[in-house]
């Protein structure tokens, strides 16, 4: 199979606000052709990440390189790339033809050429005949395609896109998701995509980079990170889940045993050593109930209450330390009753065990190695 | 050179130096400068061919007390005064009625208001002659009228000074006014009525204390300048309603006499200074003052 | 069934209301009949057979036809127009370069300078005009249209910053950073796009520095030469001899064009408004 490049890479970048530390030591690399979505919730850096990729902002620290050269050789009009905003940035003294077109008037392209170009994309992006309306006479989603048309029409290799849809309402937005998944495998173009929307970054990426508090949490598919959270963090921010502190007691054929504040419970997977402390996750759909206990786990509890939304009926399981406990089950199939007692358990191999922060300071405190100290602190403190 | 220090230079330390350095430069040279220039030659004198000999004196500013001039401040302070009053009374009820129409009629009342303003001052003052003239208008209106049965005298006294630099300097006192009421928002006045006030204590109560920022900045708006309009009392005045304006003026024009100019000039600058701290300490914002 | 006591406080409350609307109309009508009574009065006398424009006595358009000889006083008209021209191309170029400058970036002495901007606004004209004639007078320059441009572009200029910056808070940064992406570079985007989006407010801002400059008396007065006088100092000087119904005509020229030009702009502004919001 062909390897497929990395179109833009991020080495090792820090962004400092002053004396916020908001970009900590960024690693990460953009496959060609691919629709990535940088995911996480207000003020975790993603946008900031998007501007420095694009030019208009400077790392503090580090390199970014698209297509091999260096972002800061260049000035945002020398490159490349195109960025869809926000606020979709239309010129408002242009109507939709010179907007679109403007781009292609910077490179000087013949008329002929423009106005052939012009008309296409609009097709494209289903807005022909707009070409003389102004922003002002336009709704918001068709602001939005002439955004992306005005972007995509000079071919850039790489479309930066920062919450285009965030103004849109429900339906229309939907719709778009799949037309820009469309467009994007129509033209072949590596999208970089900014949400703080993780069912809209699940439905359209072909990998997500998860960010919080500027630092990269996970970079992989949608069904890696559904399923394989590494940190508590992209498992509580990704879906809903079940988590569990605890500590490691057993290990038995790949199977741990961990003890929480309210009972035993069984995970798979990963390298963890005895009295480690761990996070265990369990998606509500893989969570299960018994009226008798079962082997392995110790977790019981009353049912608050069952929510019918429709699709799944949801029941709240509080155990006895007041841990609430989510669980779904396909609307039809038998659920909890309310009020009763139950016992709740999984599949081993349906829990992910994660390391957690408290592990390194653990681990700190028992192997007291300076070296690593220092190395752990400059990566990850803060 | 790193990058951060690159990137500084091109992102803002060349386009800040392209903007603002014109009208730094500008400002500086035509603003600071002669200024300073002005006060240092307030504490000079002249010699016999009135050119300035820069030694340090504070005769001009004893001066400035005499007792000649001392009535002329008194004619003229009592000038902008009646002004600044009447201003005020002639112009708050039009801003506030402009503030309360509809976006069409306010910015036609705005435009007619301004439109005045693009023939020449000058001339419109002259015009203010056949009016209050013996045989103006007024009289001959009144004449006929029966109200009167010998014109008044109303040109060349200090109520025609008044009523040019009234005429003059309205709009200076009605735009301020006009921006404070147009900002004042309008739920106030509904929740006055709501807990029972009338309409003639909600103007009391709340609009009038709210826009008195409004009625502060205009009066700094006009009564400055009517220090200092010689023009007005030149055409209406008749030469007997002289401002610290003529004075001045004088110094410039036939005494050559300017370091004393220079030294009038200051004090006018320090009741300005004065005016302008006193409204800002009454949480008067200098934006308004711009009048745009 | 609303009761009879009810209807009745309506209809009360309405002719109250339409009293107040009714008295705001007249008092507005006074004010301008006062503001607009000498400009009638000039119209009027444009027309008088008298010389001195006390009476009024008959008519006749022969003032037209002398103003239009009148050489010295077209000369004046022509200088006023001519300063007028060259002080509101030069502030609305430094005060709107200086405007973007301000809005967008911090820099030391960025209050040193709004101070300065406020000085000429706030200060007499009289000391604004004295101190520029003592400058001028030290550095030896000679007074005439150069220094008087001077001196207007100097007070013109704070009235452009601050209404272009009025115009500009509320303004997208984002357009530029758009077009940067696009391949603008800096002057391209400045041209192409900063300045046709904020031109309402440079065009306000540079019709108000022509008004102030063509009706300036006091700083004109001060830093004018001999043979560079404009319109008002000319006319100043004639309110001695008295102003002959030619000066008149002259003005009423002046009225009657400046009359159409605001009132063609409007109605033009206004159809176009109503065109925008009604698509």
């Amino acid at each position: 199979m062909p390897t497929v490049k990395n179109i833009v890479e991020v080495r090792h970048v820090n962004k400092y606000f002053g004396k916020n530390h908001v970009i900590k030591d960024l690693n990460m690399e953009i496959k060609e052709g691919e629709f990535l979505s940088i995911l996480g919730p207000s003020g975790c850096g993603k946008t900031t990440t998007l501007r420095m990729i694009a030019g208009f902002e400077q790392q503090s620290d580090g390199e970014i390189t698209v297509e091999g050269e260096r972002v800061e050789e260049k000035e945002p009009f020398d490159r490349n790339v195109n960025t869809v905003f926000q606020s979709y940035a239309l010129f408002p003294h242009m109507d939709v033809y010179n907007n679109v077109a403007f781009g292609l008037k910077m490179k000087k392209l013949p008329k002929s050429e423009i106005k052939k170009k012009v008309s296409d994309i609009l097709t494209l992006v289903q807005l022909e005949g707009f070409e003389k309306r102004y922003p002002s006479q336009l709704s918001g989603g068709q602001k939005q395609r002439v955004a992306i048309a005005r972007a995509i029409v000079n071919r850039p290799r790489v479309l930066l896109l920062d919450e285009p849809l965030g103004a849109l309402d429900l339906k229309l937005r939907k719709q778009m998701q799949l037309e820009l998944k469309r467009l994007q495998k129509k033209l072949g173009i590596t999208f970089i995509y900014v949400t703080h929307d993780q069912e809209e970054a699940m439905t359209m990426s072909d990998r997500i980079a998860v960010m919080n508090a500027g630092v990269l949490e996970q970079l992989g598919r949608p069904d890696e990170i559904y399923a394989e959270p590494e940190s508590k963090f992209v498992a509580d921010f990704i879906g809903e889940s079940n988590l569990f502190d605890a500590v490691v007691s057993g290990v038995n054929g790949g199977i741990y045993t961990m003890e929480a504040e309210t009972g035993a419970l069984l995970g798979a997977g990963g390298d963890f050593c005895i009295r480690e402390l761990v996070c265990a996750c369990v998606r509500p759909e893989k969570t299960k109930f018994s009226p008798s206990p079962v082997e392995g786990f110790g977790l019981c509890g009353v049912v608050r209450e069952n929510i019918n939304i429709g699709t799944l009926i949801k029941s709240i399981i509080v155990l006895q330390n007041g841990h609430e406990i989510k669980i779904s089950t396909l609307s039809g199939e038998k659920y909890p009753e309310k009020g009763k007692n139950v016992f709740v358990y999984w599949d081993p191999n349906d829990a992910v065990i994660m390391k957690t922060v408290s592990q390194e300071i653990h681990s700190m405190i028992e192997n007291v190695d300076l070296g690593s100290f220092v190395k752990k602190a400059g990566s990850r403190a803060g | 050179m790193s990058i951060q220090k690159k990137y500084n230079l091109r992102n803002k330390i060349i386009p800040v130096a392209v903007t603002v350095s014109p009208v730094a430069v500008w400002l500086v040279l035509l603003i600071a400068v002669p200024l300073l220039y002005i006060f240092i030659i307030s504490f000079c004198s002249t010699d016999a061919e009135h050119n300035i000999v820069f030694s340090f004196s504070l005769a001009n500013y004893a001066k400035m007390f005499d007792p000649s001039l001392l009535t002329i401040y008194a004619n003229s302070l009592a000038i902008s005064v009646l002004t600044t009053v009447f201003c005020i009374l002639v112009g708050y009820p039009f801003a506030y009625i402009m503030a309360f129409s509809s976006p069409f009629k306010k910015s036609m009342m705005m435009v007619f208001l301004l439109l005045p303003f693009w023939t020449n001052s000058i001339i419109r003052l002259y015009g203010w002659r056949t009016i209050i003239g013996r045989n103006g208008y007024i009289n001959l209106a009144l004449e006929k009228l029966g109200v009167i049965s010998s014109p008044l005298t109303m040109l060349y006294t200090r109520g025609a000074v008044v009523l040019g630099m009234v005429y003059t300097l309205l709009p200076f006192m009605i735009l301020p006014i006009h921006t404070v009421i147009d900002k004042l928002d309008r739920s106030y006045l509904e929740a006055a009525s709501d807990l029972g006030a009338k309409p003639v204590k909600s103007f009391l109560h709340i609009t009038l204390p709210l826009t008195m920022p409004g009625i502060f900045a205009g009066t700094i708006m006009v009564f400055i300048p009517s220090l200092a309009y010689f023009f007005v009392s030149d055409i209406l005045g008749g030469g007997k309603n002289q401002l610290i304006g003529n004075v001045i003026e004088r110094q410039f024009k036939e005494a050559f006499n300017w370091p004393f100019g220079a030294a009038l000039s200051i004090l006018l600058i320090l009741i300005t200074l004065l005016l302008v701290k006193a409204y800002m300490k009454t949480g008067g914002s200098l934006e308004e003052l711009g009048g745009v | 069934m609303k009761s009879l006591g009810e209807c009745e406080m309506k209809l009360k409350r309405k002719s109250k209301q339409k009293l107040k609307k009714r008295a705001g109309t007249v008092y507005t009508a006074l004010v301008f009949i006062f503001l607009y009574m000498p400009i009638m009065i000039i119209i009027l006398f444009s027309f008088n057979t008298s010389e001195r424009n006390v009476v009024f006595e008959g008519f006749t358009t022969k003032w037209y036809g002398i103003m239009v000889q009148n050489s010295a006083l077209l000369y004046a008209f022509k200088n006023t127009l001519t300063v007028g021209f060259w002080s509101t191309l030069i502030s609305a170029a430094i005060g709107t370069l200086a405007a973007v400058g301000m809005y967008r970036y911090r820099f030391h002495g960025r209050n040193l300078i709004d101070m300065l901007l406020y000085i000429p606004v706030v200060i007499p004209e009289i000391v604004l005009g004295i101190s520029l004639l003592s400058m001028f007078s030290l550095c030896h320059v000679s007074l005439g249209l150069a220094s008087l441009v001077a001196a207007h572009v100097t007070f013109c200029i704070p009235f452009v910053v601050f209404t272009v910056r009025a115009r500009l808070s509320g303004y997208d940064n984002s357009i530029e950073e758009a077009a940067m992406d696009l391949g603008a570079n800096r002057r391209q985007v400045f041209f192409r796009i900063t300045v046709p989006v904020i031109a309402p407010g440079i065009i306000s801002g540079a019709a108000l520095a022509f008004t102030l400059s063509v009706d300036d008396i006091i700083i004109s007065f001060f830093t004018t030469g001999p043979k560079s006088t404009t319109f008002p100092l000319k006319a100043m000087e004639l309110v001695r001899t008295g102003i002959t119904p030619d000066v008149y005509a002259l003005s009423t020229i002046v009225i009657t064009v400046t009359f159409s030009v605001v009132l063609t702009v409007q109605t033009v502004l206004y159809k176009k408004n109503k065109k925008l919001n009604e698509s």
